[in-house]
Order: structure tokens, then C-alpha cells, then sequence
């Protein structure tokens, strides 16, 4: 089931006019903002179907760039959302794209600064409602429902249990769980949904495991 | 993961069988579903509730959006109630004013709850809001209100959209209104059986609605999809209260909702390239706003 909560269909509390594009574009530039694990310093947003053809009118660009800023769907800062990157130095640029994309409403997110970069696929299913189908080239499927890890890490034996160990000696209970590789024995990547938000020391600790090379999280 | 219902026929088949409001089973469903306590998501619902309330308040009032496309209807209707000559009816007319209203303030990028989603965020409130004179329910009673229309709109968003840009806006307007017409039945005292025959006929009736917003605002036409779905689901609901049912089921209807959707023109889903979006004055209005950034051109479109 896509939809669980009640609070998706009456909710969420939000800045108008859309819910798909500007309370989900918010989410979306939210959620991105959470895996780089800090703001970034640029942001290139490529936007496909109906973001494409009308994100102007519904505020989606504004909203997008909000979510970078990590205001909420009801944050009223949304509306001076590009003044407020340019004092924050994020620079931002929206490419539509002409590319038929199986969700019409979905938007790529490269976003990055002097350390590293990013890439993120938002897809916005309805009512506010996202999910994250892509990080950095891997398919995945996370609805930001749920607080989430993302570790990449080498595809070598052990590494899964050795997380799941770390995981299970800060009594974190794992929901749903998903590997995916771009080619066999090379990079990896495991989303973990936990029951509830996760500090930072564990995850320290996780990116201290061998063969673990990045850590990123998504609290609820 | 284990649910209490997936679709309408279960849903009311739990209601009926353990004696409880369609409202009931939705709160209970929350409540196992996220494992919060019943206080909890009643304190969520109560202050959606009081952001519908400021929303429609904020909207009678007069508001305008960036655009000036839209903004000030609701304020005519109430003035047009208030002379005592409305041929529909008044609280009908409440209904629809207190739509208008909300998505007034939505679209002048305002402050609302998304019912289910925001370019249909006003027949839900507008309804209840109105109802709300005529029945004088309980604070308690206009939070279930919410829950009841939230529990058809979880079985329509899971077994077809809620998405204009994939169903079209019969899956926005067409399911609020829906929504609404089911917890109206409820609030008046309707069987849970009436609530699922009030959603069938009014979603039957919304059927084919396309998303073809001008510009690719959720202004026009969607304000005025918004009044209609009020209007809509205040004489479904009637209907359903006075013992009229549908020959095709409740899920049959969003089923065929959901099928019609995934055979609709792209051009007619949210991407303004068809319908009213591509008349002559919905292209004229989207190139004033647009390509010449002049707003006041759009005002003088509207004379």
C-alpha cells in the first residue's frame, strides 16, 4: 500500500497550490537535503512531465528549493524561498526536460558542494505524498515515511550483517530493507527502514565498519 | 502489512458487523497501523480541523492571488446568500462559498490542509462547514468528519490515484467530493451502507473530469471544480440519505475512475496542453503571465 497513514489523504498542513508540486517538491528537496547530510552549495534540478510543463505556476521551483533549505511543506519561508538561497549561498539552476519518465511527476536533483556531490531521483505520487526512486544511480524504492539509512558500502560478504549487528546493538529495530549493486562486486548500496529516528553516533559508528564508504540518513 | 480494510466493501462490512461509525474503523485503523495512541491522532486531526476553519475564514474575508486570476468569489456568494433570493439553497450555496474560499487562500499560496490533495482541498471543509449550521455536531463530530473521508480517500488512493497528473481531477475533485458526500451521511445519522452509496454516486457523476488547469495554475478551473464538487456531494448525499443506491458498486466506480485515468491524453493530466488550458484566452493568459511577466495584462484579460 502506497498510502498508510490517514494523514496522507487529510494532510498535509501546507503552503498552497499544489500538493503534488509544491508540498511534494518541498518534500522532496527535504528529503535530498537529509541524504547529502548538509546544505548544499549548488543544485542543478532537472524536472520531467507535468513538473516540467508547469512548475512555474505551482510554485514547484520555489518549493524545491525550500525543501533544500529544510523548511516543511507549512513552512511560510517557502514563498521567499529563492531570496533566502541566494543569502545562503546556494546556487540553483531548473532544467525541464522532455525525457517521458514513468511517474509524470518527477524531478533529478544533482545537488552538491567543495566535498562532494549527489544525485537524487524524487518522485511526488499524489497528495503530498514522495518517494526517493534513485540515489547516485541506484534503484530504490524509500517513501520517507519511515526514518531510513542509507549506507553505500563495497559488495563484499559480511558487510550487511555487520551493520545489521551495529544496528541491533543500539536496539534499533529494522522495518524493510533493500540491496542493490551497479555491477557485481564493485559499489553497493542498503536502505534500512528503522521504527525510529537515528542518532548520529550510530551513525558514526556504522561508517567506521570496513568497506563501508558513506552514511546518510532520513528522519521522520 | 495487516490493515482493517481495502476497500469499501470491507469497510463497510466492519463498520456494520461491529456496530461502529465508518470514522471508528478509520481511527482504529491509524491507531494499528502507526502505533499511536487514540489521543494522539485525534490532536492531529483537531488541529487540521482549526487550519480548514482559519483557511475558510481567511477566504470570506476576500483574498486575491499573485495572478489575480482568482480571489474574491466566495465573497459574492456570501453577499448573494445574504440578500435571501438563492434558488439552490442556502446552505448549499454556503457549501459552495466555503469551497471557493479555501481554494481562494490556496491559491494565493495560503495556509490549508490538502483534502486529499490541495487543488481539492476545498469540499471537504466547505461541506462540513456548512452542514455544520444546519446539524450542530460536536467538535468530536466534525473531527470524524475528517476521519470518514479520510477512510474513503485511503481506499480510493490505494486502489486508484488521487493524483491529478495521473488520474485526471475526477481523482482530486471527483474523490473529495466523494469524501465529503460519505462523511455527510455519516454526520447526519446515515447508515455506513448510505456513506459508501453516497461516495458511488457522487464519483460516477465526476467521472471523465479532466486536469486542465489555464497556465498550469490550480486557479482556473479549479476553484470552480472545487464549488461544483461541494454542490455534488451535498445532493448525493441527500440522495443516499433518502434511500437511493447505486446499481454499480462503490469499488466498481473507482475502479472504472482508476481505468479511465490510465486511458486519458496526457495533454488532459495536470500538463496544461489540452482542454481549457488550450482554448485561445487560457493560452493568451498563459503567455501574459509567463512570457511577459505582466500581470496586469491578465486583469485586463478578465474585463
Amino acid at each position: 500500500m502506497k498510502f498508510t497513514s490517514v494523514f496522507d489523504i487529510i494532510g498535509p498542513v501546507m503552503i498552497g497550490p499544489s500538493s503534488s508540486h509544491t508540498a511534494g517538491a518541498a518534500r522532496i528537496g527535504r528529503v535530498a537535503r537529509d541524504l547529502f547530510g548538509r546544505q548544499p552549495k549548488w543544485a542543478k534540478i532537472h524536472l520531467y512531465g507535468s513538473f516540467a510543463e508547469t512548475y512555474k505556476g505551482h510554485g514547484t521551483d520555489v518549493a524545491l528549493i525550500g525543501g533544500l533549505l529544510n523548511y516543511d511543506t507549512f513552512d511560510e519561508r517557502i514563498k521567499t524561498a529563492f531570496a533566502d538561497a541566494e543569502k545562503a549561498g546556494l546556487d540553483y539552476e531548473f532544467i525541464p526536460e522532455t525525457a517521458n519518465m514513468e511517474h509524470p511527476n518527477t524531478a533529478r536533483l544533482v545537488i552538491g558542494d567543495d566535498e562532494g556531490e549527489m544525485s537524487v531521483v524524487g518522485i511526488s505520487i499524489g497528495g503530498g505524498k514522495i518517494e526517493v526512486s534513485e540515489v547516485n544511480g541506484f534503484k530504490l524504492r524509500l517513501t520517507g515515511g519511515m526514518p531510513a539509512i542509507l549506507v553505500v558500502h563495497d559488495d563484499r560478504a559480511g558487510c550487511i550483517a555487520n551493520v545489521a549487528n551495529c544496528l541491533a546493538m543500539h536496539a534499533v529495530n529494522i522495518g524493510h530493507m533493500e540491496v542493490s549493486r551497479i555491477e557485481r562486486g564493485l559499489t553497493a548500496l542498503m536502505v534500512i527502514e528503522v521504527d525510529q529516528n537515528i542518532e548520529d553516533k550510530v551513525l558514526q559508528q556504522i561508517s567506521l565498519i570496513p568497506h563501508i564508504s558513506k552514511v546518510s540518513k532520513i528522519n521522520n | 502489512m495487516d490493515v482493517l480494510f481495502h476497500n469499501v466493501r470491507e469497510l463497510v462490512e466492519r463498520a456494520e458487523q461491529e456496530g461502529k461509525l465508518i470514522s471508528e474503523i478509520m481511527i482504529e485503523q491509524e491507531m494499528l497501523i502507526t502505533g499511536r495512541t487514540r489521543e494522539e491522532i485525534i490532536q492531529q486531526m483537531d488541529n487540521n480541523l482549526t487550519v480548514m476553519e482559519e483557511a475558510i475564514e481567511r477566504g470570506l474575508n476576500g483574498v486575491k492571488s499573485v495572478t489575480g486570476l482568482t480571489g474574491g468569489d466566495a465573497v459574492l456568494l456570501q453577499n448573494y446568500i445574504a440578500q435571501g433570493n438563492s434558488l439552490s439553497g442556502d446552505l448549499l450555496l454556503d457549501a459552495v462559498s466555503k469551497a471557493v474560499a479555501t481554494n481562494e487562500v490556496n491559491a494565493a499560496m495560503g495556509t490549508i490542509c490538502a483534502t486529499p490533495t490541495a487543488g481539492s482541498a476545498g469540499v471537504v471543509p466547505g461541506t462540513l462547514f456548512a452542514v455544520k449550521n444546519k446539524l450542530n455536531p460536536t467538535r468530536e463530530q466534525m473531527i470524524r468528519y475528517l476521519f470518514t473521508s479520510g477512510a474513503f480517500g485511503f481506499v480510493v488512493a490505494n486502489n486508484a490515484s488521487i493524483s491529478g497528473a495521473a488520474g485526471g481531477c475526477q481523482a482530486e475533485v471527483g474523490s473529495a467530493a466523494g469524501m465529503a458526500a460519505a462523511a455527510i451521511v455519516e454526520m447526519a445519522g446515515g447508515t455506513p451502507q448510505q456513506c459508501s452509496e453516497a461516495f458511488a454516486i457522487t464519483l460516477k457523476n465526476m467521472l471523465g473530469l479532466v486536469c486542465d488547469p489555464v497556465a498550469g495554475l490550480v486557479e482556473v478551473p479549479c476553484v470552480k471544480r472545487n464549488a461544483m464538487g461541494a454542490a455534488n456531494s451535498l445532493v448525493a448525499a441527500d440522495m443516499a440519505l433518502a434511500g437511493v443506491t447505486s446499481r454499480i458498486p462503490c469499488d466498481e466506480v473507482i475502479g472504472a475512475m482508476y481505468r479511465i485515468g490510465q486511458s486519458m491524453s496526457p495533454n488532459l493530466k495536470e500538463t496544461a496542453r489540452g482542454g481549457l488550458a488550450a482554448t485561445p484566452t487560457g493560452k493568451a493568459i498563459s503567455k501574459a503571465i509567463f512570457d511577459n511577466g505582466n500581470l496586469e495584462s491578465i486583469k485586463s484579460l478578465q474585463k
